[in-house]
């Protein structure tokens, strides 16, 4: 398999999305849907931005990943922190879906586990816990282990395993960058198959002038690095062509004169 | 404790094609695993194998082969007619005539002869033009409009001139085999640009451009075994299935062809092993990921089959 872009743009953080959520509108979901697919997204994250009751949450958790994918076959990634929002976004899901996410908190993993194991869903695990983003790489590589060994105890291959080392913005957390990339490196050697791996690429840059610059210079880091797949903005060009060609170049992809192209298409 | 068995999760397959039309219509390709390793996923048809016509008498082909086809060698539909008496799947017709240095036959000449072996067999088709990249793309048109409906397999496309190619094949519902002289980057990209053309991914087969035991074969061997793989993880420009041309390949080598020398008298009786190094070639190929076979003597592909026979038992 190769590098896998989630489409990180069905968030309630973004105001058209909270306003078309707001109005149970689905024309900008569809046509967000859309974008990210033609832009070339293997996933859609679907996040339903804050919602303070957790049922209300499930509720337009459905409605989100339904109105999505009338309009596309991707398969989507359910953003929440409520279990209730997950399993419903689950359930409304056709297809392969993705957990997003939980951490390394043991009553997370115990309810977040089981849930990607009944419906045969990939998983997004932080390398966090109730302490907190790790300083350095042996802290999220111990993190992991527990990840690793807590899904595999779960029955959750490690091909569905999605490891976040957490990635902070560069301008107020730049030691932190190294620690990643060598996290990233580690992951790879916990198990046989490896778990994958995957990031929220644009936090890195949060709050800096050049944010595309620096999302791209790091997926490249961080591809070669181990990095599988990555939250990002699809529709960013110089950002998938760097993904494209990141493929090709670690050789996970057969070269063709339109390999740009075929990434998109995949 | 029951040890389980370690299987690759494939996550894509082959494409299926079909071609030639009602009882006889041949589907190949479809595989969801490595060849023949039917524990870990799908082979639900067997390789077809075409037994190799042309439409001048062949010039270049040992005596031992020719004397198979005693009487028939200048005559297409009789020549046709024998080869699906022997049992092959298809008949693949060689528009050699079209060639400028054996006649340079007009699109309309080959184009009538491809029709008149459409009529006497009711075999699906592999039509090849003669090689030459600019001639072939001139006569497909004609010889795609006179097999109009018969959903051949034309070709060889290259990259000079598969837009003609694939626009008779479209126009008339046939397929396409994309031939990339074992360059698996050209490969890839002529299969984008045919579909491009909106020529659907599973009409098109491969043509790697094979060479026989001895000659080459581990070239093909790997440029298939990495497509397979490449088309097994995800990569649909490379899922199309394969045909390979053994015959034309076999029949050329030293060991196949050598009666005179003395060398050649210490390899035993040229029939035996000419026969053998197309059969050889063939299984090998089978193994690397073949799907269609385009084969010369009766005999190889009766041992070829029996070959298919044995190892198409599942080991699930």
């Amino acid at each position: 398999m190769g590098f896998e872009v989630i489409g990180e743009r069905i968030n309630g953080l973004f105001k058209d999305i909270r306003q078309a959520v707001a109005e149970r509108d689905p024309k900008p979901i569809q046509e967000w849907a859309l974008k990210q697919k033609e832009g070339g997204a293997h996933w859609l994250d679907i996040n339903t931005g804050p919602i303070a009751s957790q049922e209300e949450q499930a509720e337009i958790m459905e409605w989100l990943v339904k109105t999505a994918q009338e309009v596309v076959d991707l398969p989507v990634a359910i953003d929440s922190t409520s279990v209730l929002a997950i399993e419903a976004g689950l359930k409304a899901a056709k297809g392969k879906a993705m957990i997003n996410s939980t951490t390394a908190e043991q009553a997370k993993m115990d309810a977040l586990f089981p849930l990607a194991a009944k419906y045969n869903a990939a998983i997004i695990a932080l390398a966090m816990n109730e302490k907190g983003v790790p300083k350095n790489s042996e802290q999220r590589i111990a993190l992991a282990m527990e990840l690793v060994a807590n899904a595999d105890g779960h029955g959750v291959p490690m091909e569905d395993l999605y490891i976040d080392p957490l990635i902070l913005p560069v301008n107020v957390a730049q030691d932190h960058v190294p620690e990643v990339l060598e996290t990233l490196r580690q992951v790879k050697m916990l198990a046989n198959p490896a778990p994958r791996t995957t990031i929220g690429l644009s936090n890195v840059s949060q709050k800096s002038p050049d944010r595309p610059l620096i999302n791209r210079t790091f997926l490249a880091m961080a591809m070669s690095a181990g990095l599988d797949s990555a939250i990002m903005d699809a529709n960013d060009d110089p950002l998938m062509e760097t993904a494209a060609t990141g493929a090709i170049l670690l050789n996970q992809s057969i070269y063709c004169d339109s390999y740009v192209k075929v990434f998109r298409q995949r | 404790m029951a040890v389980s068995i370690l299987k690759e999760r494939w996550t894509s397959k082959l494409y299926e094609t079909t071609i030639g039309t009602g009882d006889k219509a041949v589907k190949f390709g479809g595989d969801s695993t490595l060849p023949y390793l039917q524990f870990e996923g799908e082979i639900p048809n067997r390789p077809a194998v075409a037994l190799e016509i042309t439409d001048v008498e062949p010039t270049d082909w040992p005596d031992f082969l020719k004397a198979h086809w005693e009487g028939v060698l200048a005559d297409p539909v009789a020549w046709a007619k024998q080869a699906a008496e022997y049992g092959a799947d298809l008949i693949a017709l060689r528009l050699d005539s079209a060639h400028p240095d054996k006649g340079n036959a007009s699109a309309e000449d080959v184009a009538k002869t491809a029709k008149a072996v459409a009529d006497a067999t009711d075999l699906p088709l592999i039509v090849i033009g003669c090689g030459v990249e600019e001639k072939d793309g001139a006569i497909f048109p004609a010889v795609g409009e006179a097999l109009a409906g018969k959903n051949a397999l034309i070709g060889c496309a290259t990259q000079e001139n598969y837009n003609s190619i694939v626009a008779a094949a479209m126009v008339n519902g046939h397929n396409v085999i994309a031939s990339s002289p074992l360059d698996i980057n050209l490969c890839k990209q002529l299969n984008i640009l045919m579909t491009e053309m909106n020529l659907p991914a599973e009409r098109i087969v491969i043509d790697p451009l094979i060479g026989a035991l001895g000659y080459g074969i581990e070239y093909a061997y790997s440029i298939m075994e990495r497509s397979r793989l490449g088309a097994l993880t995800g990569d649909k420009m490379l899922a199309m299935p394969v045909v390979c041309f053994v015959g034309q390949e076999a029949w050329k080598a030293k060991e196949a062809k050598d009666v005179e020398s003395p060398e050649g008298q210490t390899w035993g009786e040229q029939g035996t092993r000419a026969i053998l190094w197309e059969v050889m070639t063939s299984t090998t190929l089978l193994q690397a990921g073949g799907s269609l076979f385009v084969m010369r003597h009766p005999e190889s592909l009766k041992k070829f089959k029996a070959h298919v026979e044995e190892i198409s038992k599942s080991n699930a």
